[in-house]
Protein backbone atom coordinates (compact mmCIF):
# COMPACT_ATOMS: atom_id res chain seq x y z
CA UNK A 1 0.00 0.00 0.00
CA UNK A 2 0.61 3.53 -0.76
CA UNK A 3 1.92 5.51 2.42
CA UNK A 4 -1.20 8.04 1.71
CA UNK A 5 -4.46 7.34 0.83
CA UNK A 6 -5.00 10.33 -1.84
CA UNK A 7 -7.54 8.22 -4.44
CA UNK A 8 -9.39 5.13 -4.82
CA UNK A 9 -7.38 4.97 -8.15
CA UNK A 10 -4.02 4.32 -6.06
CA UNK A 11 -5.38 0.98 -4.17
CA UNK A 12 -5.18 -1.92 -6.26
CA UNK A 13 -7.58 -5.22 -5.79
CA UNK A 14 -4.97 -6.69 -3.24
CA UNK A 15 -4.64 -3.28 -1.46
CA UNK A 16 -8.47 -2.83 -1.41
CA UNK A 17 -9.14 -6.19 -0.31
CA UNK A 18 -6.44 -5.61 2.51
CA UNK A 19 -8.77 -2.87 3.66
CA UNK A 20 -11.81 -4.50 3.54
CA UNK A 21 -10.49 -7.95 5.27
CA UNK A 22 -8.69 -5.80 7.83
CA UNK A 23 -11.82 -3.67 8.69
CA UNK A 24 -14.03 -7.33 8.66
CA UNK A 25 -11.75 -8.19 11.88
CA UNK A 26 -12.24 -4.79 13.43
CA UNK A 27 -15.70 -4.57 13.12
CA UNK A 28 -16.24 -7.30 16.05
CA UNK A 29 -15.02 -4.48 17.98
CA UNK A 30 -18.31 -2.36 17.86
CA UNK A 31 -20.02 -5.27 20.25
CA UNK A 32 -17.31 -5.53 22.79
CA UNK A 33 -18.02 -3.82 25.75
CA UNK A 34 -14.34 -1.93 25.71
CA UNK A 35 -13.83 -0.81 22.12
CA UNK A 36 -10.91 0.53 22.02
CA UNK A 37 -7.13 -0.93 21.27
CA UNK A 38 -3.59 -0.18 22.25
CA UNK A 39 -2.25 -0.37 18.87
CA UNK A 40 -1.69 3.55 17.66
CA UNK A 41 -1.03 4.81 20.70
CA UNK A 42 1.24 7.95 21.51
CA UNK A 43 0.29 8.76 17.27
CA UNK A 44 -0.96 12.07 16.94
CA UNK A 45 -4.35 12.16 13.80
CA UNK A 46 -5.06 15.58 12.98
CA UNK A 47 -8.48 15.76 11.71
CA UNK A 48 -8.02 18.99 9.40
CA UNK A 49 -11.83 20.54 8.08
CA UNK A 50 -11.71 23.44 5.66
CA UNK A 51 -15.37 21.93 4.72
CA UNK A 52 -18.13 21.51 7.08
CA UNK A 53 -18.52 17.95 7.78
CA UNK A 54 -20.48 15.96 10.30
CA UNK A 55 -20.29 11.90 10.01
CA UNK A 56 -16.87 12.39 7.91
CA UNK A 57 -15.22 13.72 11.21
CA UNK A 58 -16.77 11.83 14.22
CA UNK A 59 -16.27 9.10 12.16
CA UNK A 60 -12.23 9.28 11.93
CA UNK A 61 -12.29 10.70 15.00
CA UNK A 62 -13.76 7.45 16.62
CA UNK A 63 -11.72 5.52 14.33
CA UNK A 64 -8.58 7.56 15.69
CA UNK A 65 -9.37 7.09 19.25
CA UNK A 66 -10.39 3.26 19.03
CA UNK A 67 -7.23 2.45 18.26
CA UNK A 68 -5.98 4.83 20.94
CA UNK A 69 -4.56 7.43 19.07
CA UNK A 70 -4.50 11.19 19.78
CA UNK A 71 -6.82 13.52 18.11
CA UNK A 72 -6.36 16.95 16.91
CA UNK A 73 -9.54 18.43 15.59
CA UNK A 74 -9.33 21.56 13.58
CA UNK A 75 -11.43 23.45 11.31
CA UNK A 76 -11.45 26.08 8.78
CA UNK A 77 -14.17 27.96 11.08
CA UNK A 78 -12.37 29.99 14.40
CA UNK A 79 -8.53 29.25 13.47
CA UNK A 80 -6.10 31.00 11.53
CA UNK A 81 -7.51 30.51 8.08
CA UNK A 82 -10.51 32.71 8.72
CA UNK A 83 -7.42 35.38 8.77
CA UNK A 84 -5.97 34.40 5.27
CA UNK A 85 -3.36 31.92 6.22
CA UNK A 86 -2.85 29.43 3.16
CA UNK A 87 -2.86 25.63 3.42
CA UNK A 88 0.55 25.08 3.06
CA UNK A 89 1.39 27.11 6.25
CA UNK A 90 -1.39 25.69 8.16
CA UNK A 91 -0.01 22.22 6.75
CA UNK A 92 3.54 23.23 8.21
CA UNK A 93 2.32 24.10 11.61
CA UNK A 94 0.68 20.83 11.66
CA UNK A 95 3.76 19.43 10.81
CA UNK A 96 6.03 21.15 13.41
CA UNK A 97 3.35 20.16 15.80
CA UNK A 98 4.22 16.74 15.20
CA UNK A 99 1.51 15.31 13.53
CA UNK A 100 1.76 11.33 12.74
CA UNK A 101 -1.39 11.38 9.70
CA UNK A 102 -3.52 13.92 8.56
CA UNK A 103 -6.94 13.08 7.43
CA UNK A 104 -8.13 16.63 5.23
CA UNK A 105 -11.13 17.50 4.13
CA UNK A 106 -10.79 20.93 1.81
CA UNK A 107 -13.17 21.93 -1.06
CA UNK A 108 -10.79 22.53 -3.36
CA UNK A 109 -10.03 19.63 -5.44
CA UNK A 110 -6.23 17.92 -5.31
CA UNK A 111 -5.72 19.85 -1.52
CA UNK A 112 -5.16 15.86 -0.49
CA UNK A 113 -2.26 16.05 -3.01
CA UNK A 114 -0.79 19.26 -2.56
CA UNK A 115 -0.63 18.60 1.28
CA UNK A 116 1.04 15.14 1.11
CA UNK A 117 3.92 16.77 -0.83
CA UNK A 118 4.28 19.49 2.37
CA UNK A 119 4.42 16.69 5.29
CA UNK A 120 6.32 14.04 6.16
CA UNK A 121 2.99 12.72 8.09
CA UNK A 122 0.21 10.39 6.27
CA UNK A 123 -2.10 11.92 4.13
CA UNK A 124 -5.28 10.78 4.11
CA UNK A 125 -8.02 12.24 1.85
CA UNK A 126 -11.60 13.03 3.50
CA UNK A 127 -12.90 14.63 0.58
CA UNK A 128 -11.29 17.02 -1.58
CA UNK A 129 -13.53 19.33 -3.37
CA UNK A 130 -15.32 17.16 -6.62
CA UNK A 131 -12.59 14.97 -6.85
CA UNK A 132 -12.25 11.69 -4.89
CA UNK A 133 -13.51 10.77 -1.56
CA UNK A 134 -11.60 6.59 -0.71
CA UNK A 135 -12.76 5.86 2.28
CA UNK A 136 -16.59 6.64 1.61
CA UNK A 137 -15.85 3.88 -1.30
CA UNK A 138 -13.92 1.76 0.95
CA UNK A 139 -17.03 1.66 3.12
CA UNK A 140 -19.81 1.42 0.81
CA UNK A 141 -17.85 -2.05 -0.61
CA UNK A 142 -17.31 -3.06 2.54
CA UNK A 143 -21.69 -2.53 3.17
CA UNK A 144 -22.33 -4.07 -0.11
CA UNK A 145 -20.14 -7.01 0.43
CA UNK A 146 -21.31 -7.43 4.10
CA UNK A 147 -24.82 -7.30 3.01
CA UNK A 148 -24.85 -9.13 -0.52
CA UNK A 149 -22.38 -11.85 0.40
CA UNK A 150 -23.03 -12.13 4.13
CA UNK A 151 -20.62 -11.61 7.02
CA UNK A 152 -19.27 -15.52 7.26
CA UNK A 153 -18.68 -15.70 3.39
CA UNK A 154 -17.55 -12.32 2.78
CA UNK A 155 -13.97 -12.64 3.78
CA UNK A 156 -11.50 -12.18 1.19
CA UNK A 157 -14.19 -11.53 -1.67
CA UNK A 158 -13.81 -8.72 -4.45
CA UNK A 159 -17.26 -7.94 -6.00
CA UNK A 160 -17.03 -9.90 -8.89
CA UNK A 161 -20.22 -9.55 -11.21
CA UNK A 162 -22.16 -7.60 -8.86
CA UNK A 163 -24.30 -4.57 -10.31
CA UNK A 164 -24.02 -1.24 -8.65
CA UNK A 165 -26.62 1.53 -10.08
CA UNK A 166 -25.03 5.29 -8.91
CA UNK A 167 -27.75 7.75 -9.35
CA UNK A 168 -27.94 11.50 -9.16
CA UNK A 169 -25.71 14.38 -9.38
CA UNK A 170 -22.53 12.33 -10.79
CA UNK A 171 -20.64 15.49 -12.12
CA UNK A 172 -20.07 17.54 -8.25
CA UNK A 173 -19.66 13.72 -6.57
CA UNK A 174 -16.37 12.77 -5.21
CA UNK A 175 -18.05 9.89 -4.12
CA UNK A 176 -19.30 8.99 -7.18
CA UNK A 177 -15.53 9.22 -8.60
CA UNK A 178 -14.48 7.15 -5.78
CA UNK A 179 -16.96 4.37 -5.54
CA UNK A 180 -16.27 4.03 -9.74
CA UNK A 181 -12.94 3.52 -9.70
CA UNK A 182 -12.67 1.26 -6.22
CA UNK A 183 -15.87 -0.74 -7.12
CA UNK A 184 -14.80 -1.27 -10.41
CA UNK A 185 -11.37 -2.64 -9.36
CA UNK A 186 -13.21 -4.72 -7.27
CA UNK A 187 -14.53 -6.79 -9.91
CA UNK A 188 -17.77 -4.79 -10.08
CA UNK A 189 -20.06 -3.67 -12.69
CA UNK A 190 -21.12 0.01 -12.31
CA UNK A 191 -23.42 1.99 -14.11
CA UNK A 192 -24.04 5.58 -13.91
CA UNK A 193 -27.92 7.12 -14.21
CA UNK A 194 -28.16 10.65 -14.30
CA UNK A 195 -29.25 13.60 -16.28
CA UNK A 196 -26.90 14.42 -18.55
CA UNK A 197 -26.27 17.78 -17.54
CA UNK A 198 -24.99 16.36 -14.12
CA UNK A 199 -22.66 13.76 -15.72
CA UNK A 200 -19.05 15.12 -16.40
CA UNK A 201 -17.51 15.27 -19.64
CA UNK A 202 -15.14 12.98 -19.40
CA UNK A 203 -17.44 10.24 -18.06
CA UNK A 204 -16.68 7.92 -21.22
CA UNK A 205 -13.28 7.25 -19.93
CA UNK A 206 -14.42 5.84 -16.57
CA UNK A 207 -14.52 2.35 -16.26
CA UNK A 208 -18.58 2.35 -16.30
CA UNK A 209 -21.42 2.03 -18.18
CA UNK A 210 -23.75 5.56 -18.29
CA UNK A 211 -27.49 5.57 -18.61
CA UNK A 212 -29.86 8.57 -18.74
CA UNK A 213 -32.83 5.91 -17.79
CA UNK A 214 -33.42 5.12 -14.38
CA UNK A 215 -36.43 3.30 -14.25
CA UNK A 216 -34.63 0.40 -16.86
CA UNK A 217 -31.68 0.17 -14.63
CA UNK A 218 -33.38 -0.49 -11.32
CA UNK A 219 -34.01 -4.08 -12.09
CA UNK A 220 -30.62 -4.73 -13.23
CA UNK A 221 -28.92 -3.80 -10.10
CA UNK A 222 -27.95 -5.29 -6.92
CA UNK A 223 -27.26 -2.07 -5.24
CA UNK A 224 -28.22 1.21 -6.12
CA UNK A 225 -26.66 4.23 -4.55
CA UNK A 226 -28.50 7.43 -4.47
CA UNK A 227 -26.29 10.60 -4.34
CA UNK A 228 -27.03 14.22 -3.00
CA UNK A 229 -28.31 17.07 -5.32
CA UNK A 230 -25.19 19.19 -4.17
CA UNK A 231 -27.14 22.43 -4.78
CA UNK A 232 -24.23 24.34 -2.87
CA UNK A 233 -22.07 23.21 -5.35
CA UNK A 234 -24.17 24.06 -8.60
CA UNK A 235 -23.19 27.51 -10.40
CA UNK A 236 -25.65 27.22 -13.03
CA UNK A 237 -29.54 25.38 -13.77
CA UNK A 238 -28.96 21.64 -13.96
CA UNK A 239 -32.45 20.47 -13.88
CA UNK A 240 -35.29 22.56 -14.88
CA UNK A 241 -36.61 21.98 -11.40
CA UNK A 242 -36.32 19.76 -7.81
CA UNK A 243 -39.69 18.14 -8.73
CA UNK A 244 -38.65 17.28 -12.25
CA UNK A 245 -35.62 16.07 -10.93
CA UNK A 246 -37.63 13.85 -8.17
CA UNK A 247 -39.82 12.54 -10.39
CA UNK A 248 -36.88 10.89 -13.05
CA UNK A 249 -34.55 10.24 -10.88
CA UNK A 250 -35.31 10.23 -7.29
CA UNK A 251 -35.90 6.64 -5.67
CA UNK A 252 -39.47 6.55 -4.47
CA UNK A 253 -41.60 3.45 -3.08
CA UNK A 254 -43.14 2.68 -6.20
CA UNK A 255 -40.37 2.40 -7.72
CA UNK A 256 -38.01 0.51 -5.38
CA UNK A 257 -40.28 -2.19 -6.34
CA UNK A 258 -38.49 -2.73 -9.74
CA UNK A 259 -35.30 -3.54 -7.44
CA UNK A 260 -34.58 -6.91 -7.48
CA UNK A 261 -35.64 -8.55 -3.68
CA UNK A 262 -32.14 -8.92 -2.50
CA UNK A 263 -30.65 -5.29 -3.73
CA UNK A 264 -29.91 -2.84 -1.41
CA UNK A 265 -30.70 1.14 -1.06
CA UNK A 266 -27.47 3.25 -0.15
CA UNK A 267 -27.06 6.76 0.36
CA UNK A 268 -23.60 8.22 1.37
CA UNK A 269 -25.74 11.25 3.75
CA UNK A 270 -26.22 13.63 4.14
CA UNK A 271 -29.94 13.15 2.61
CA UNK A 272 -31.95 15.41 0.74
CA UNK A 273 -35.64 13.57 1.55
CA UNK A 274 -37.88 13.96 -0.96
CA UNK A 275 -35.67 14.93 -3.72
CA UNK A 276 -33.19 12.22 -4.33
CA UNK A 277 -34.78 9.47 -1.66
CA UNK A 278 -37.87 9.50 -0.19
CA UNK A 279 -38.53 8.77 3.56
CA UNK A 280 -40.14 5.96 2.94
CA UNK A 281 -37.56 4.19 1.04
CA UNK A 282 -34.54 5.94 4.07
CA UNK A 283 -35.64 4.18 5.92
CA UNK A 284 -37.27 1.09 5.07
CA UNK A 285 -35.03 -2.85 5.49
CA UNK A 286 -33.34 -2.73 2.31
CA UNK A 287 -32.08 1.10 2.78
CA UNK A 288 -28.23 0.65 4.90
CA UNK A 289 -27.56 4.09 5.25
CA UNK A 290 -27.16 3.72 8.86
CA UNK A 291 -25.29 0.77 8.92
CA UNK A 292 -22.97 2.68 6.21
CA UNK A 293 -22.74 4.98 8.99
CA UNK A 294 -21.27 2.72 11.84
CA UNK A 295 -19.14 0.62 8.77
CA UNK A 296 -17.67 3.83 8.03
CA UNK A 297 -15.63 4.11 11.95
CA UNK A 298 -14.71 0.02 11.18
CA UNK A 299 -13.49 1.17 7.61
CA UNK A 300 -11.52 4.14 8.82
CA UNK A 301 -10.44 2.15 11.82
CA UNK A 302 -8.54 -0.15 8.94
CA UNK A 303 -7.25 2.69 6.91
CA UNK A 304 -5.67 4.23 9.69
CA UNK A 305 -3.99 0.94 11.21
CA UNK A 306 -3.03 0.00 7.61
CA UNK A 307 -1.09 3.34 7.43
CA UNK A 308 0.06 3.94 10.70
CA UNK A 309 0.28 0.70 12.71
CA UNK A 310 3.58 -0.26 11.15
CA UNK A 311 6.82 0.83 10.71
CA UNK A 312 7.49 3.70 9.12
CA UNK A 313 8.78 3.29 5.49
CA UNK A 314 12.25 4.60 4.76
CA UNK A 315 13.12 7.41 2.29
CA UNK A 316 13.86 5.16 -0.48
CA UNK A 317 10.10 3.94 -0.77
CA UNK A 318 8.91 6.87 -1.57
CA UNK B 1 12.08 -39.12 13.32
CA UNK B 2 14.42 -39.82 10.41
CA UNK B 3 15.25 -37.04 8.78
CA UNK B 4 15.15 -38.54 5.11
CA UNK B 5 11.91 -40.15 5.76
CA UNK B 6 9.90 -37.06 6.44
CA UNK B 7 8.70 -35.48 3.04
CA UNK B 8 9.88 -32.00 4.25
CA UNK B 9 13.09 -32.56 6.21
CA UNK B 10 14.80 -30.52 3.65
CA UNK B 11 13.12 -27.57 5.31
CA UNK B 12 14.98 -28.76 8.71
CA UNK B 13 16.27 -31.52 10.75
CA UNK B 14 12.21 -33.11 12.20
CA UNK B 15 12.45 -33.05 15.79
CA UNK B 16 8.69 -34.31 16.19
CA UNK B 17 6.75 -35.95 14.02
CA UNK B 18 3.18 -36.65 13.21
CA UNK B 19 2.82 -39.56 15.84
CA UNK B 20 5.22 -37.78 18.48
CA UNK B 21 3.05 -34.42 17.83
CA UNK B 22 -0.14 -36.42 18.59
CA UNK B 23 1.33 -37.99 21.79
CA UNK B 24 2.22 -34.76 22.93
CA UNK B 25 -1.10 -33.32 21.86
CA UNK B 26 -3.15 -36.06 23.91
CA UNK B 27 -0.71 -35.99 26.88
CA UNK B 28 -1.63 -32.04 27.37
CA UNK B 29 -5.48 -32.74 27.15
CA UNK B 30 -4.87 -35.00 29.84
CA UNK B 31 -3.08 -32.60 32.15
CA UNK B 32 -5.44 -29.99 31.12
CA UNK B 33 -8.46 -32.42 32.32
CA UNK B 34 -5.91 -33.02 35.67
CA UNK B 35 -5.44 -29.36 36.25
CA UNK B 36 -8.96 -27.81 36.12
CA UNK B 37 -10.48 -30.79 37.91
CA UNK B 38 -12.38 -32.30 35.01
CA UNK B 39 -12.28 -29.35 32.10
CA UNK B 40 -15.21 -27.38 33.89
CA UNK B 41 -15.43 -23.79 33.16
CA UNK B 42 -12.79 -24.64 30.75
CA UNK B 43 -12.64 -22.29 27.45
CA UNK B 44 -9.37 -22.91 24.76
CA UNK B 45 -8.39 -20.24 22.95
CA UNK B 46 -5.89 -20.59 20.11
CA UNK B 47 -3.73 -17.62 18.81
CA UNK B 48 -3.36 -17.46 15.02
CA UNK B 49 -2.56 -19.11 12.83
CA UNK B 50 -1.13 -22.24 14.33
CA UNK B 51 -2.50 -21.87 17.95
CA UNK B 52 -6.24 -22.17 16.75
CA UNK B 53 -5.88 -25.44 15.04
CA UNK B 54 -4.22 -26.86 18.34
CA UNK B 55 -7.08 -25.19 19.97
CA UNK B 56 -9.68 -27.55 18.25
CA UNK B 57 -7.67 -30.48 18.75
CA UNK B 58 -6.84 -30.31 22.10
CA UNK B 59 -10.93 -29.64 22.67
CA UNK B 60 -11.68 -32.71 20.03
CA UNK B 61 -9.72 -35.43 22.67
CA UNK B 62 -10.58 -33.88 25.75
CA UNK B 63 -14.40 -34.40 24.25
CA UNK B 64 -13.48 -38.00 23.46
CA UNK B 65 -11.61 -38.75 26.85
CA UNK B 66 -14.36 -37.21 28.97
CA UNK B 67 -17.97 -36.78 26.57
CA UNK B 68 -17.78 -33.16 27.43
CA UNK B 69 -17.48 -30.21 25.18
CA UNK B 70 -14.75 -27.95 25.18
CA UNK B 71 -15.88 -24.19 24.06
CA UNK B 72 -13.13 -23.89 21.45
CA UNK B 73 -11.93 -20.17 19.77
CA UNK B 74 -9.56 -17.52 18.49
CA UNK B 75 -7.61 -14.79 19.91
CA UNK B 76 -5.87 -12.67 17.40
CA UNK B 77 -3.07 -10.39 19.31
CA UNK B 78 -1.84 -8.63 16.13
CA UNK B 79 -3.16 -4.87 17.55
CA UNK B 80 -1.76 -6.24 21.06
CA UNK B 81 1.94 -6.48 20.12
CA UNK B 82 4.89 -4.44 21.16
CA UNK B 83 6.83 -5.25 17.84
CA UNK B 84 4.30 -3.37 15.50
CA UNK B 85 6.13 -0.28 15.14
CA UNK B 86 9.51 -2.77 13.43
CA UNK B 87 7.69 -4.38 10.72
CA UNK B 88 5.04 -2.80 8.28
CA UNK B 89 1.45 -3.35 9.28
CA UNK B 90 0.60 -6.87 8.69
CA UNK B 91 -2.62 -8.80 7.81
CA UNK B 92 -5.04 -9.55 11.23
CA UNK B 93 -5.84 -12.93 12.15
CA UNK B 94 -9.39 -13.85 13.43
CA UNK B 95 -10.48 -13.12 16.86
CA UNK B 96 -14.01 -15.10 17.88
CA UNK B 97 -15.04 -16.38 21.42
CA UNK B 98 -17.23 -18.83 22.26
CA UNK B 99 -20.78 -17.77 22.86
CA UNK B 100 -20.23 -18.10 26.52
CA UNK B 101 -17.78 -15.52 26.06
CA UNK B 102 -14.72 -15.61 29.10
CA UNK B 103 -16.03 -14.14 31.97
CA UNK B 104 -15.44 -16.27 35.09
CA UNK B 105 -13.87 -19.30 32.81
CA UNK B 106 -10.74 -20.79 32.83
CA UNK B 107 -9.07 -19.62 29.77
CA UNK B 108 -6.27 -21.69 28.11
CA UNK B 109 -4.01 -20.05 25.90
CA UNK B 110 -2.75 -22.86 22.78
CA UNK B 111 -0.11 -21.62 20.86
CA UNK B 112 2.90 -23.32 18.33
CA UNK B 113 5.93 -22.19 19.99
CA UNK B 114 6.45 -20.36 23.17
CA UNK B 115 9.83 -18.73 22.75
CA UNK B 116 10.32 -14.33 24.24
CA UNK B 117 6.72 -14.29 25.29
CA UNK B 118 5.62 -11.87 23.37
CA UNK B 119 3.06 -12.97 22.07
CA UNK B 120 1.39 -14.37 25.43
CA UNK B 121 2.34 -10.83 26.85
CA UNK B 122 0.06 -9.34 24.12
CA UNK B 123 -2.76 -11.94 24.27
CA UNK B 124 -3.05 -11.03 27.97
CA UNK B 125 -3.47 -8.00 26.94
CA UNK B 126 -6.24 -8.92 24.28
CA UNK B 127 -8.07 -11.13 27.02
CA UNK B 128 -8.26 -8.12 29.41
CA UNK B 129 -10.18 -6.50 26.75
CA UNK B 130 -12.54 -8.99 25.88
CA UNK B 131 -13.51 -9.96 29.47
CA UNK B 132 -12.35 -11.43 32.91
CA UNK B 133 -11.33 -14.82 33.10
CA UNK B 134 -10.89 -16.79 36.79
CA UNK B 135 -7.27 -18.14 35.68
CA UNK B 136 -5.60 -18.14 32.48
CA UNK B 137 -3.10 -20.95 31.30
CA UNK B 138 -1.09 -21.58 28.62
CA UNK B 139 -0.29 -24.32 26.43
CA UNK B 140 1.93 -24.79 23.95
CA UNK B 141 3.46 -27.40 21.82
CA UNK B 142 7.26 -26.28 21.68
CA UNK B 143 8.99 -24.50 24.34
CA UNK B 144 11.93 -23.45 22.54
CA UNK B 145 13.94 -21.41 25.81
CA UNK B 146 14.63 -17.44 25.17
CA UNK B 147 12.07 -15.84 27.16
CA UNK B 148 12.33 -11.98 27.52
CA UNK B 149 9.08 -11.82 29.65
CA UNK B 150 7.88 -13.22 33.06
CA UNK B 151 6.10 -15.98 31.31
CA UNK B 152 5.90 -19.92 32.14
CA UNK B 153 3.62 -22.32 30.17
CA UNK B 154 1.28 -24.59 31.90
CA UNK B 155 1.17 -27.52 29.40
CA UNK B 156 4.28 -27.90 27.40
CA UNK B 157 4.41 -30.77 24.68
CA UNK B 158 8.32 -30.51 24.25
CA UNK B 159 10.83 -28.44 25.61
CA UNK B 160 13.19 -27.79 22.79
CA UNK B 161 16.58 -26.46 23.89
CA UNK B 162 17.82 -24.02 21.02
CA UNK B 163 20.17 -21.43 19.97
CA UNK B 164 18.47 -18.10 19.03
CA UNK B 165 20.00 -18.44 15.74
CA UNK B 166 18.14 -21.35 15.17
CA UNK B 167 14.71 -21.27 13.49
CA UNK B 168 11.50 -23.82 14.95
CA UNK B 169 8.56 -24.46 12.59
CA UNK B 170 5.72 -26.17 13.37
CA UNK B 171 3.73 -27.60 10.17
CA UNK B 172 -0.19 -28.68 11.31
CA UNK B 173 -2.17 -30.17 8.88
CA UNK B 174 -4.78 -27.83 8.73
CA UNK B 175 -2.75 -25.24 8.04
CA UNK B 176 0.40 -26.54 5.91
CA UNK B 177 -0.83 -30.15 5.29
CA UNK B 178 1.47 -31.94 7.00
CA UNK B 179 2.28 -32.45 10.89
CA UNK B 180 5.76 -32.01 11.94
CA UNK B 181 8.10 -29.42 14.28
CA UNK B 182 11.35 -28.56 12.38
CA UNK B 183 14.15 -27.20 13.20
CA UNK B 184 16.65 -25.38 10.84
CA UNK B 185 19.89 -23.14 11.64
CA UNK B 186 19.51 -19.76 9.65
CA UNK B 187 23.30 -19.04 9.98
CA UNK B 188 24.10 -15.98 8.26
CA UNK B 189 26.06 -17.13 5.26
CA UNK B 190 22.50 -18.50 4.24
CA UNK B 191 20.78 -15.65 4.49
CA UNK B 192 18.56 -15.04 1.48
CA UNK B 193 17.15 -11.52 0.63
CA UNK B 194 14.41 -13.01 3.02
CA UNK B 195 16.17 -12.44 6.26
CA UNK B 196 14.45 -9.39 7.69
CA UNK B 197 11.15 -11.42 7.59
CA UNK B 198 9.75 -12.19 10.65
CA UNK B 199 10.90 -15.29 11.26
CA UNK B 200 14.55 -14.47 10.76
CA UNK B 201 14.63 -11.32 12.86
CA UNK B 202 15.04 -13.46 16.60
CA UNK B 203 13.93 -12.18 19.61
CA UNK B 204 11.68 -9.08 19.34
CA UNK B 205 10.12 -10.82 16.28
CA UNK B 206 9.69 -14.10 17.62
CA UNK B 207 5.64 -14.81 18.06
CA UNK B 208 5.20 -18.47 17.81
CA UNK B 209 2.64 -17.78 14.80
CA UNK B 210 5.41 -15.46 12.92
CA UNK B 211 7.96 -17.86 14.21
CA UNK B 212 6.67 -20.71 11.20
CA UNK B 213 5.12 -18.32 8.60
CA UNK B 214 8.31 -19.09 5.91
CA UNK B 215 7.12 -22.06 5.58
CA UNK B 216 3.44 -21.51 5.15
CA UNK B 217 2.46 -19.97 1.84
CA UNK B 218 0.42 -17.49 1.88
CA UNK B 219 -0.85 -17.11 5.68
CA UNK B 220 0.68 -13.73 6.02
CA UNK B 221 1.18 -10.76 4.44
CA UNK B 222 5.03 -10.56 5.25
CA UNK B 223 4.88 -13.74 4.10
CA UNK B 224 8.98 -14.32 1.70
CA UNK B 225 8.14 -17.56 -0.20
CA UNK B 226 8.77 -20.74 0.18
CA UNK B 227 11.97 -21.08 -1.89
CA UNK B 228 13.28 -17.84 0.27
CA UNK B 229 12.32 -19.98 3.12
CA UNK B 230 13.73 -23.15 2.29
CA UNK B 231 17.14 -20.72 1.19
CA UNK B 232 17.39 -19.88 5.36
CA UNK B 233 17.75 -23.10 6.17
CA UNK B 234 20.85 -25.36 6.51
CA UNK B 235 20.52 -28.61 7.00
CA UNK B 236 22.18 -30.34 10.61
CA UNK B 237 23.12 -33.61 11.28
CA UNK B 238 21.21 -35.27 14.18
CA UNK B 239 24.96 -35.02 16.19
CA UNK B 240 24.13 -31.38 16.02
CA UNK B 241 20.88 -31.33 17.32
CA UNK B 242 22.22 -33.50 19.86
CA UNK B 243 24.56 -31.11 20.86
CA UNK B 244 22.57 -28.31 21.29
CA UNK B 245 20.08 -29.83 22.83
CA UNK B 246 22.64 -29.95 25.88
CA UNK B 247 21.83 -27.23 28.01
CA UNK B 248 24.72 -25.81 28.57
CA UNK B 249 25.87 -25.63 24.60
CA UNK B 250 22.26 -23.96 24.20
CA UNK B 251 23.74 -21.28 26.37
CA UNK B 252 27.43 -21.10 24.56
CA UNK B 253 24.81 -20.67 21.37
CA UNK B 254 23.21 -17.76 22.60
CA UNK B 255 25.88 -15.90 23.85
CA UNK B 256 28.03 -16.66 20.85
CA UNK B 257 25.50 -15.57 18.43
CA UNK B 258 25.20 -12.40 20.80
CA UNK B 259 21.82 -11.95 20.05
CA UNK B 260 22.58 -10.55 16.77
CA UNK B 261 22.93 -13.64 14.59
CA UNK B 262 19.28 -13.25 13.57
CA UNK B 263 18.50 -9.20 14.59
CA UNK B 264 18.49 -8.18 11.27
CA UNK B 265 16.93 -4.55 11.32
CA UNK B 266 16.93 -3.83 7.91
CA UNK B 267 13.82 -2.26 6.81
CA UNK B 268 11.32 -4.15 4.80
CA UNK B 269 10.06 -2.18 1.10
CA UNK B 270 6.47 -2.76 1.09
CA UNK B 271 6.04 -1.17 -2.45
Amino acid sequence: MNRHLISAADLSRDDSLLILDTAEELASIADRPIKKLPTLRGRTVVNLFFEDSTRTRISFEAAAKRLSADVINFSAKGSSVAKGESLKDTALTLEAMGADAVVIRHGASGAAHRLARWVRGTVVNAGDGTHEHPTQALLDAFTIRRRLLGIERARGQGLDGMRVTIVGDVLHSRVARSNVLLLSTLGAHVTLAAPPTLLPLAVGSWPCGVSYDLDSELPKSDAVMMLRVQQERMTAAYFPSVREYSRRYGLDATRMTRLPDHAIVMHPGPMNRGVEIAAEVADSPRSTIVEQVANGVTVRMAVLYLLLGGAELPAVTQ
Amino acid sequence: MCAALNPVARQGLAVLDADEIRRALTRIAHEILERTHGGEEVVLLGVPTRGVPLARRLAERIGQFEGLEIPCGSLDVTLHRDDLRLRPARALGRTELPAGGVDGKTVVLVDDVLYSGRTVRAALDALTDLGRPRTVQLAVLVDRGHRELPIRADYVGKNLPTSQREMVHVLLTEVDGTDAVLIGDGSPGDRSPDASSPSARSPDASSPSTTSTTSSPGTTAAHGGPAASEASFAHRTAAEVRKASRPDDTAAGSRTSGGSGGLVSTPRKTQ
